[in-house]
């Protein structure tokens, strides 16, 4: 049995509905009735968008797999035969592979908005754990679909990456083969990653945009302020500073999805290959197992944490160079999930935390800015040393934020959200 | 808000600039997909002196025929020299790979995606740049892809060019590997002038341009429409916003 009290339409056809299903409680619980800070900025656009990034991957990808052959023989056949012979196939390639480096950005311009307002802090962690959980099916998602047109680029890079998996000691060759399937990357890998990529990850990422909204409409939206919209309500309990989330936000964001689309079109229509950072140019060409590229790259958004990777050069502790890279790799990922946990500030919003937390956030943006163009670039010993600088920034962010977040000075914070 | 929005659009700007991809080969031209008898003429060029053995495995003739607005009969007869093909099939060749392998040490790559691959500038150079080098077993040379196995096959047309020194005191073929000596000059004339020939290497060039990715045509049609409306979208997303945020303080 359902709330017998929940909220229910006057009469008519939505009554017939609200009788048997919660319609319109879910309606005002989400929506209308979901009282957002009303000093959303800029950096709250992201959220939305990310969603409508998701939606155009489903739908895309959707028609895609109509015309996709996920074979070895057929695959770099298939995706010309897409761009090519079927009606606006093209558009919707370039829609989905767009859409991918798309998604990318919107969920680090999110992310970024978590670290610059404290969106993590308590009662939100699970909000940001679920977040993350996404952001890993999410790079697991896209390193799948770029095995599928079966380019040069698209099968080098997964064997990079798969090999990565034999650095672990004892189980790592074997574990790497179970990956594959096979003894290197084949059409057996080409398939099990087609049934990942369509199938399996979009399920996990939805139930988990599920459960990150979930999370988030239980305990509310955080604002540029960190304040707490809930501590002040007025006579009917609905918090001062708190909006409708619909119908404010929902035009709101109507307007930012139109200057997303804007941009997003620019890049489908003038520039699809990004300049070769979105389309790779060696995945013009066919994969071929016997001609390794001269230079192997991954994705633009994964190249932060493929330069981690290429700065360990050193042994340590009897544990060899690569094997100390991928770990560097993992833990890099891992230490983001426990981020709530290490934030003792009694401040949440960077408006007022103190000068070390600026700075600190700062070098982290742009060491995590310089690790992503030194992954696309061949290493060399001075941008080897770069990154390994960086890398060391990195960590440091998060492995010094319990001292310095405690031990700064921060500013007041106002009772209320300001502007 | 808006100052923000329109950051982000700027911020996107240095993309169009990576577009243009840096090479280091010497000449650079710019395709332009609008320029039909160009694009007709290189298709012209293309089925006359490459499609004997590189083929444009995903591209059609009938795709071509409506995209560079030519009658399907004209195509036919002038264009379509296999009587395996037809007007709807790709653009194929007779040699098998094996054979081809053999002959020229490597066979020969299909040509449908070489501008995505190495780029328009590239492929420009490439076919003005061949010299006479009597060690090669072709006995030419080319300047962007050294000990290239493919004959000049355009040598009819260029005529015979050699790798002079414009400095009188040497003398061709004698500094090798001097510097000065690298300058390209048509020792034989073929049968076009130079002028006509680089204007012959434009069409082809934009001819494998427009192979490379056909949609292009239609992304450019489509494009502004799109734009447009998502513009005008954005207006009024923007006029309903302001109009019920009036109230919020």
């Amino acid at each position: 049995m359902g709330n017998p009290n929940r909220v229910k339409a006057e009469r008519g056809f939505m009554r017939w509905v609200d009788d048997r299903f919660p319609a319109t409680q879910m309606w005002q619980d989400h929506l209308s009735g979901y009282y957002a800070p009303k000093n959303f900025n800029f950096w709250y656009f992201f959220g939305s968008l990310a969603l409508l990034v998701l939606v155009n991957q489903i739908l895309t990808g959707v028609w895609l797999t109509m015309s996709y052959n996920p074979s070895a023989e057929g695959a770099f056949d298939s995706i010309e035969y897409i761009m090519r012979d079927v009606e606006y196939g093209w558009l919707i390639r370039y829609m989905h592979s767009t859409g991918a480096s798309a998604f990318f950005v919107v969920v680090y311009l999110h992310m970024f908005r978590g670290l610059l307002y404290g969106s993590y802090r308590a009662p939100r962690e699970l909000v940001w754990v679920f977040g993350m959980i996404i952001y890993l099916a999410l790079m697991a998602e896209a390193f799948m679909g770029y095995l599928l047109p079966w380019g040069q680029m698209s099968y080098w890079g997964a064997q990079v990456i798969i090999s990565l998996f034999s650095a672990i000691p004892l189980i790592g060759p074997d574990l790497a083969q179970w990956i594959r399937g096979d003894f290197l990357v084949s059409g057996i890998t080409l398939n099990r990653f087609f049934a990942l990529h369509v199938v399996a990850l979009p399920i996990v990422i939805l139930g988990l945009v599920v459960l990150h909204i979930i999370a988030l409409h239980e305990v509310g939206s955080n604002n540029p302020d960190g304040v707490e919209i809930k501590d002040r309500k007025d006579a009917s309990g609905k918090p001062l500073d708190g909006i409708p989330f619909h119908p404010y936000y929902t035009v709101k964001d109507l307007f930012g999805v139109a200057v997303f689309l804007f941009v997003f079109c620019v890049v489908i229509f003038y520039f699809p290959e990004g300049g070769g950072y979105f389309l790779e140019t060696p995945n013009f060409e066919p994969s071929d197992p016997l001609s390794t590229p001269d230079h192997i790259a991954p994705v633009w958004y994964f190249t932060p944490f493929y330069a981690m990777l290429r700065s360990i050069t050193f042994s340590l502790f009897g544990l060899d160079a690569k094997f100390l890279g991928v770990m560097t790799m993992g833990a890099a990922i891992a230490i983001l999930f426990v981020l709530p946990w290490l934030d003792r500030s009694p401040v949440r919003s960077m408006r007022y935390k103190g000068w070390i937390s600026r700075t600190m956030l700062g070098l982290f943006v742009v060491s995590f800015c310089i690790l992503g163009v030194l992954g696309v670039l061949p290493a060399t010993g001075v941008r080897t040393q770069v990154s390994q600088v960086c890398t060391a920034v990195y960590f440091a962010f998060f492995l010094l934020m319990p001292y310095y977040t405690r031990v700064e000075k921060t500013k007041p914070v106002p009772e209320r959200v300001t502007g | 808000m808006k100052k923000q929005l329109f950051a982000l659009l700027f911020a996107l700007v240095p993309l169009t600039g990576m577009a243009a991809t840096s090479s280091d080969v010497p000449y650079s031209m710019t395709p332009d997909l609008e320029d039909k008898a160009s694009l007709q003429n290189g298709m012209k060029l293309y089925v006359n002196y490459c499609l004997g053995c590189h083929s444009l495995e995903y591209q059609r003739f009938s795709r071509a025929a409506s995209d560079l607005g030519m009658p399907q009969d004209l195509v036919e007869e002038n264009l379509i020299f296999s009587s395996d093909l037809l007007f709807n099939d790709q653009m194929e060749i007779a040699m098998e790979e094996e054979d081809a392998a053999n002959w020229f040490g490597a066979a020969p790559p299909d040509l449908t995606l070489h501008n995505r691959l190495r780029g328009s500038d590239w492929i420009y150079s490439y076919l003005l740049t061949f010299y006479k080098d009597d060690e090669q077993p072709t006995g030419v040379n080319n300047k962007v892809f050294d000990m290239v196995a493919m004959p000049n096959v355009l040598e009819p047309l260029q005529g015979v060019q050699e790798k002079v020194c414009p400095d009188a005191e040497h003398q061709n073929g004698e500094a090798e590997g001097d510097a000065s000596c690298s300058v390209l000059q048509v020792t034989e004339p073929g049968q076009m002038s130079p002028d006509e020939f680089e204007e012959a290497v434009y069409d082809l060039t934009n001819f494998l341009a427009y192979v490379g990715e056909p949609s292009k045509l239609q992304a450019n049609t489509l494009g502004p429409k799109v734009l447009i409306f998502i513009f005008i979208f954005g207006v009024i997303a923007y006029l309903l916003k302001r109009e019920y945020w009036r109230d919020i303080h």
